[in-house]
Order: structure tokens, then sequence, then C-alpha cells
């Protein structure tokens, strides 16, 4: 059928075409095509957004430190390169598309029900955050004050009862452990 | 008469028939001692290796349930220094949880834990508890309803984790003050502690008590050498909702390691069964003894009247 070939062409122009565009796969993503930062403001409500800079941290850390198995590098876990091993990198990059900014709501505690998963203990996305930075940042040496990533908001103030919420003749005692802290 | 049934003797009779009818119960209790919590409970697995001591659980906590200002902010960690009579700081009060910092010889850095009710499967000031002040939800969590209580903090010699405490602040309206495990505003709605939400660490795991202790367990296995290899909490005191895994041993990190494996209950329960027994029959029983043992003096005692009389 005439119509059906011509259909048939376009399909495969279109693929070799896009095969052309696309970056060649099995191969390892580039640090250099990343963002040099990143604005992370999902969860900012205590505190505000976290500006990252992507770019000083691909110097000092292997993709695959945050990015696990997606960038198309093999993770740097042991446990996960049993199954990780080799593979392509990932449709999507990004934390949110895996770790869920509500990992405890109903929803997702019923998935931990299907025998299937072996995955029963993927943080939410505000413990993959902090579990994963301040895990390195302790271990490399980096900042590790909660207000070294975020600086707190009149929100977040409100909750821990500090800054201008601070409790009425509460003065500061000698032992702070974040030294940039200011005390309206 | 009156020799025959010596003080001595009415003790000993009052004292076998409540050891008989005690003996006769063990057949019913027996059947509770296999009981492992509702299936569906939730619970939380807290992690050692992860809290930093951030204690964002206990600003949520404070706002959640309405506590009252704390007299430092929440950012304050000069708190994990205070000790009050050679103790770290625990709950009270105002503070249905805290944080307190370890220095552990093992590790270059300290551990940080949280204590709170730990929600025991089958809870020990529950049990203790006379005029039922305390229950155990469907999904987990101990409550508490201080319209009943009267005050006589029984429950807090019972825990084993000594976590209730009294609002000395208002002794007339008897309150004892402890975690609920958010029930009234979260849990019952299928949501999670507000301390667990507020954890930027994972420090603390919320689900279903089963699905717990399997994260826990795996969490164990996955990184050899990273934990004991032991849940705190999986059998303790019968079993709690809450359950900690840590790097160090447990008596390191202010746990009790001497908390039996069986629930508090089942060492009272023997004794328990029989108060209601000493309360109704003793004094019906008794009453009568005495009846009988002094019926002679008093006919004596009413001849001699009417003999006198006339």
């Amino acid at each position: 059928m005439q119509p059906g070939k011509k259909m048939k062409q376009a399909a495969w122009a279109l693929g070799l075409g896009l095969a052309l565009l696309a970056p060649a796969t099995g191969q390892a993503m580039s640090a250099e095509d990343a963002p040099e930062s990143v604005e992370i403001d999902t969860l900012a409500e205590l505190y505000g957004p976290v500006s990252f800079d992507h770019a000083m941290h691909t110097d000092v850390a292997q993709c695959s430190d945050c990015h696990h198995h997606t960038t198309g590098t093999d993770p740097t876990d042991p446990p996960c390169v049993k199954c990780h091993y080799g593979r392509e990198e990932g449709e999507t990059v990004s934390c949110t598309d895996c770790h869920a900014a509500e990992p405890f709501i109903q929803e997702n505690l019923k998935k931990l029900e299907n025998p299937e998963i072996f995955h029963i203990d993927k943080p939410g996305l505000k413990g993959a955050y902090h579990i994963n930075c301040l895990g390195c940042h302790q271990e490399v040496g980096g900042p590790t004050g909660c207000q070294d990533c975020h600086q707190m908001t009149e929100a977040g103030e409100k909750r821990f009862d500090t800054g201008k919420f601070a409790p009425a003749g509460y003065r500061p005692g000698a032992e702070q452990h974040e030294p940039e802290k200011k005390h309206e | 008469m009156t020799e025959q049934l010596s003080r001595r003797r009415f003790i000993k009779g009052g004292l076998a028939g409540t050891v008989a009818v005690s003996v006769l119960k063990d057949k019913e209790t027996q059947a509770a001692h296999d009981f492992e919590g509702y299936p569906d409970a939730m619970g939380v697995v807290v992690d050692l290796t992860r809290c930093v001591g951030c204690r964002s659980c206990e600003a949520a906590c404070n706002k959640e349930q309405g506590l009252p200002e704390p007299a430092e902010p929440f950012d304050d960690f000069s708190v994990f220094d205070y000790m009050f009579h050679g103790q770290k700081r625990r709950t009270d009060e105002a503070h249905y949880t805290v944080v307190n910092r370890y220095e552990v010889p093992q590790l270059d850095h300290p551990l940080f834990r949280k204590m709170q009710c730990n929600h025991c499967n089958e809870p020990a000031c529950l049990t203790s508890c006379f005029v039922n002040a305390y229950t155990k939800t469907p999904q987990g969590a101990v409550i508490y309803n201080s319209k009943v209580c009267v005050g006589c903090r029984t429950c807090m010699i019972a825990c084993p984790f000594y976590v209730p405490t009294f609002k000395y602040s208002s002794a007339f309206s008897p309150r004892i003050m402890k975690c609920i495990f958010c029930y009234d505003t979260r849990l019952k709605d299928g949501k999670p502690p507000a301390c667990v939400e507020a954890c930027p660490q994972e420090a603390l795991t919320f689900g279903k008590r089963i699905d717990m202790l399997e994260v826990a367990h795996q969490r164990i296995r996955m990184e050899p050498g990273k934990y004991i290899d032991h849940v705190y909490g999986e059998h303790e005191a019968g079993g709690t909702s809450w359950m900690y895994i840590s790097p160090v041993p447990f008596d390191e990190v202010g746990l009790d390691t001497s908390v039996t494996r069986e629930p508090i209950l089942n060492y009272v329960k023997g004794f328990l069964a029989i108060v209601p027994m000493v309360l109704t029959i003793w004094p019906a029983l008794f009453a009568g003894f005495h009846l009988l043992a002094t019926r002679k003096d008093r006919i004596k005692e009413s001849q001699t009247d009417e003999n006198q009389e006339g």
C-alpha cells in the first residue's frame, strides 16, 4: 500500500533525525551539559530555597554520588551495582522524579505492600537531599549548619521560637552550633 | 469458736481462696501472651545514624500539640548540655519529645536520640490504670483520656520507659502529659505524626509497623557493620510501635536494655486479676466470718442483758 509505505519512510526519517539530535546512548552524560546552578525550592517553607552550585559540585563529586544510576555511570554504592550495572542514562535525572515530596502519605505507603518491590526504603525528597548533602558535607568537611545552605524564613522562626519569635527574656547561650545565626 | 477462727486463720483462708481463683484464671490469660499488636498498627523507625540533633521534631511537636512556649528557642543547642540530677533532659508536661546527645567512644562524633512514648503493643500504663484512662487504638497510638483520670500517677511508675509525666501545674484537674502519636490531629486520618514530617534527615521513617520492621532489618542487612544487629522495640516490653536502630549498643544511647521481652502486663496480670475480687469478695467474706465468730458472744451478751433486766 502506497500510503503505508510513505508513512513508514516518514517514520524512519523522523527516527534517524531524532537519533542524530539526541546524545549517543550508552554513554555517560557530560557534566558540561548540566546547569551551572540549580535553585532547589520545591520544599521551601521553614527555610528558604537552596541555591545549589551544581558546577562547583561536579568538580568535587562524581555524578553518581547524587544521581545514582541515572546519568549513565555505575552507582558508587556497592549494593546498587548488583542491579544498576552498565546502564544507560535515565530519562530523567531530577531528584523529584524518584523521591516523593510526601513519602508517608497513604498512597505512597500502599506501594510498600507490593511484594515485588525491592526499594521499600527509598527516602522521601527532603530525606534524600539532607542524607546525601549533609552526609557528604560531614565526611569531606563541607558546611553543616542549617543556615549554611538555606536561610530560615519567618515561618521557620515561628516554628523554632527563634529570631523575632524568641521567648521573652531569652538570652542566647554560649554554646550555639551555628556561628552565623543572628538574634534580632 | 473465737479460738478456732483466729485472725491468722481468717487471712489464710482468704489468701487460699485468692490463689485458687488466680490459678483458675491462668488459662484465660495465657491466650493474651501471643498478642502481636494490631495488624494495621502504624510504627516509626528511629535511625540513630541519621539523626543530627537539629531539634526540628521537638519544635514540630510543640506547635502541633499546642504545648507552652519553650524556655529557649528550638535552635538553641546548648540544651544538650543540660543535666537534671545527673540525668539528661526528659519528657515533661511541656515536652512530649526531647532529643539528647550521647558521646560514644566508638565514634568520632556524638549520637543524638529522640525520646517520646514508644506506644507499646501491650502498654503497661494502660494495664496499670484502674479507671481505663488509656486506650491502644488500632492505628497503634496509646492515647489518654483526662476526663476519667484521677491523678494517681500509677502509669508513671508502670511505664518501663519513664514516659508519662504529670501536669503538676494543674494538680487539681489531674492530667498526664505524654506523646499520643498525634492521634487526634493526624494519625487517625492516616497521616504521619508532626515530628516525622518535620525530620529533615528522615531519621524517623513512618509506615505500618510490620513494614517498618522490614525496613529496619533491611537497613541493617544492606550495610554490614553500620548497625548493631538488633531492632530495639521489636520485642522490648512485648513490642513497641516506635523502634530504634543504632550503630552502638543501645545502653550507650540511654536506652534501657534490661526491659523484658514480655509485655509488662504478663508480670502483673495475675495480681491485677485478684484486685477486683479482693475489693468485692473479701469485705463480704470477712464480715461474714466476723459475724459468725462473734455470734456466741453477742448471744451471751444479750442473755446477760436480759438476765440483768429480768
